[in-house]
């Protein structure tokens, strides 16, 4: 790890935090409608409602910088937890079945029901998620063996691959559905409003504190059943809690933006290498370095097919995959 | 008596142990699997008694019927049946030896590599008016090409004085998703025509499938099984992990390289003609496992059979199910894999 001391893991984490700020700052600012930083400060500083740019800053470039952060910062939570609770480096709410219930739900609700606006889509979504998150739990939790890594993460391998195959399946069957919903599967922060983050907010910001209040628990935890339970702790209760943390992060964050792959995958992994093995600053890292992650690339989306924009969970792809393998090679260890 | 017949050449070139429960269930498998694709080919839009396919399939049949069974279902079954044999044996091989129980020809981006080839070749032998300028038989070939790609390069970005399975499957999942954004954003840029055309091939189907093909897939499909069962003993090797593997003389990484050319090259071959079914990779050989336990000399049959029959059912009730429209096969593996796996995990 490159932070070695409970000092310098502070500075980082200040300065990650300091680069989460700027990154939200150029989200206000860059973009098609070109804007200066005096735009956007007279934007929140004036009663000018007319002029162009300040609409811009105000309606669409504030709304979205906020959602890609609070939604990179609920994906890398939810990753760093799901990699703890599994104790499998490759747990990602991709891989647990989270985001195909989501899609699958949403899916399901646009072929059904053309009318429903984007707010309501984000709760069915939310349900989605929630839904096939509680089957994987239930699936591997039930049995002899009762709830082991292994067992829930084959759980969430097989829900994940049905719940895709019948989200494949309405699309074939229904075109119309796949033309409204292929860019919402592809997960993008765009045209999203205020009201849409309000909404599932209160959820997420209460999973962060919880995620935070827990991670010395989930340091026990990682040290497998038996230790955990021999130092006292009441094993089953924190992986309860831990499962519904994530369900509200990674729930909420589909609900908004969509499945947006690979943050919470990748962030755990560089996050591990900064700082080790310890959730209490894992966590706060995880957090930041998601939030960081998604908004720069949300940022670059902007850019690349100029003036068309590309779905942010595609650029999260092509940004985190040189990464990702840097990391993998590099070597690591699981939890 | 001993629970094992054990199988040697001379020289023990090849060398395995059968359970003798597992012939048991290989036997139990043939017989389904032949009682499937007969029900198969009977059932249908037209049903034709089984007694009726089996004169025609020995060459007494004229007619309509015939044609139906000759040129229309039994290609598709064929198909439909070594294709389901190739993924399940990949996945067999890969879990094997990547020792991750997620571990499938999916997993680590084959599928991916196919799927990113076919939208890149509708989109680039597309017109204006989104005919396609080349013959779609090429499609499979770009499939395959990607696939064994992807496959090659995951091999070789995990390469660091030798790879180990960790790395492997990471830098597959990773290559995965890069791939899956490629295909996403393509189709995004893409018309809808060609979004729909491929989004059929992306669920996976053995639609409209012909002789043509069988002619390839099945030499190809059965050759590489065979060499599958010829590597099988170093598989369980190298599921004793690196150290006690090398310990026993085991040539870890010539053997590993092997690996994953025969799983990319069988996966390869599958997805090439009935696009990306998901599923039977992941749950034939976990099926398997569960059934007759983890030597492979046994594992690699039973897993293909399970993975033969997972497919060849899906696309039945794909046909069947909500006549007069069909649903791709992919959508019914994991219809009917999943529960059954499911139903493992609570039992054991």
């Amino acid at each position: 790890m490159l932070f070695q001391s409970h000092m310098s893991k502070g500075f980082g984490l200040a300065f990650s935090f300091i680069l989460m700020l700027v990154c939200m700052g150029l989200s206000v600012v860059l973009g098609y409608t070109d804007t200066t930083i005096g735009d956007a400060i007279t934007a929140f500083t004036t009663n000018n409602t007319q002029e162009n740019a300040y609409i811009v800053i105000r309606n669409h470039r504030l709304p979205r910088a906020l959602i890609a952060t609070c939604v990179g910062a609920s994906l890398g939570v939810a990753g760093v937890l799901m990699q703890a609770l599994t104790r499998n480096p490759l747990a990602s709410p991709g891989i647990f079945g989270v985001n195909a219930g989501a899609s699958f739900f949403v899916v399901l609700a646009v072929s059904f029901s053309q009318t429903l606006s984007l707010g309501m889509l984000s709760w069915v979504s939310f349900i989605g998620a929630a839904f096939a998150a509680g089957l994987v739990y239930f699936i591997g939790a039930i049995g002899k063996e009762g709830l082991t890594p292994v067992r829930l993460t084959l759980a969430g391998a097989a829900i994940a691959g049905l719940f895709s195959s019948f989200t494949q399946g309405i699309l074939v069957l229904n075109e119309k559905a796949l033309d409204e919903v292929l860019f919402w599967l592809a997960g993008s922060v765009q045209g999203r409003s205020m009201d849409d983050l309000v909404d599932i907010f209160p959820y997420i910001l209460v999973a962060w504190v919880l995620a935070f209040l827990i991670s010395r628990h989930i340091n026990i935890l990682t040290m497998g059943e038996d230790v955990a339970t021999g130092l006292g702790q009441k094993t089953a209760w924190i992986k309860a809690l831990a499962g519904i943390i994530v369900v509200l992060l990674a729930g909420g964050s589909v609900a908004i933006a969509g499945p947006i792959g690979f943050i919470g995958i990748v962030v755990p992994h560089f996050a591990r290498s900064l700082v080790g093995y310890d959730q209490r600053w894992l966590i706060p890292y995880c957090g930041v370095l998601g939030a960081v992650l998604l908004t720069a690339a949300d940022i670059s989306a902007r850019y690349v097919i100029m003036p068309e924009e590309v779905p942010v969970g595609i650029m999260t792809a092509i940004i985190g995959t040189p990464f990702f393998i840097y990391i993998a090679r590099k070597g690591l260890k699981s939890t | 008596m001993s629970k094992y017949i054990p199988f040697r050449t001379k020289k023990d070139h090849i060398s395995f142990f059968f359970d003798k429960k597992s012939i048991k269930y290989t036997s139990v498998f043939v017989i389904v699997t032949l009682l499937l694709c007969l029900a198969s080919t009977s059932l249908g839009q037209v049903l034709i008694s089984p007694l009726e396919v089996i004169q025609i399939l020995f060459g007494s049949g004229e007619g309509g019927n015939a044609y139906i069974v000759q040129i229309l279902r039994l290609p598709r079954i064929l198909i439909a049946l070594f294709v389901g044999i190739g993924l399940a044996v990949s996945g067999a091989i890969l879990q094997g030896m990547i020792r991750n129980p997620l571990a499938s020809p999916d997993i680590i981006g084959i599928t991916s590599g196919g799927s990113v080839a076919v939208v890149t070749f509708l989109t680039i032998f597309s017109d204006e008016n989104d005919a396609l300028t080349v013959s779609i038989h090429w499609q499979p070939v770009a499939a395959f090409i990607g696939a064994m790609v992807i496959g090659l390069i995951v091999y070789a970005l995990s390469l660091k004085s030798g790879t180990t399975p960790i790395r492997l499957v990471l830098i597959g999942i990773g290559l995965a998703t890069l791939m899956d954004a490629l295909t996403n954003l393509f189709m995004i840029l893409g018309p809808i025509y060609r979004a729909a055309d491929a989004n059929l091939w992306l669920t996976g189907s053995v639609y409209g499938t012909n002789w043509d093909q069988v002619k390839v897939i099945i030499p190809a499909i059965v050759g590489l099984v065979i060499l599958a069962l010829l590597i099988a003993r170093r598989i369980n090797v190298q599921e004793l992990g690196d150290e006690l593997a090398s310990g026993v003389g085991s040539h870890i990484q010539r053997d590993r390289l092997l690996f994953i050319v025969v799983s990319t090259a069988l996966a390869g071959v599958s997805v090439s003609v009935a696009g990306g079914i998901g599923f039977v990779g992941l749950m034939a050989p976990h099926i398997a496992r569960r059934l007759v336990g983890a030597s492979y000399g046994a594992l690699i049959p039973i897993s293909a059979l399970i993975g033969g029959i997972l497919v060849v059912g899906a696309d039945l009730i794909g046909r069947t199910l909500f006549l007069p429209i069909e649903v791709p096969a992919g959508v019914f593996t994991a219809t009917i894999g999943a529960p059954y796996f499911i139903y493992l995990l609570f039992k054991k």
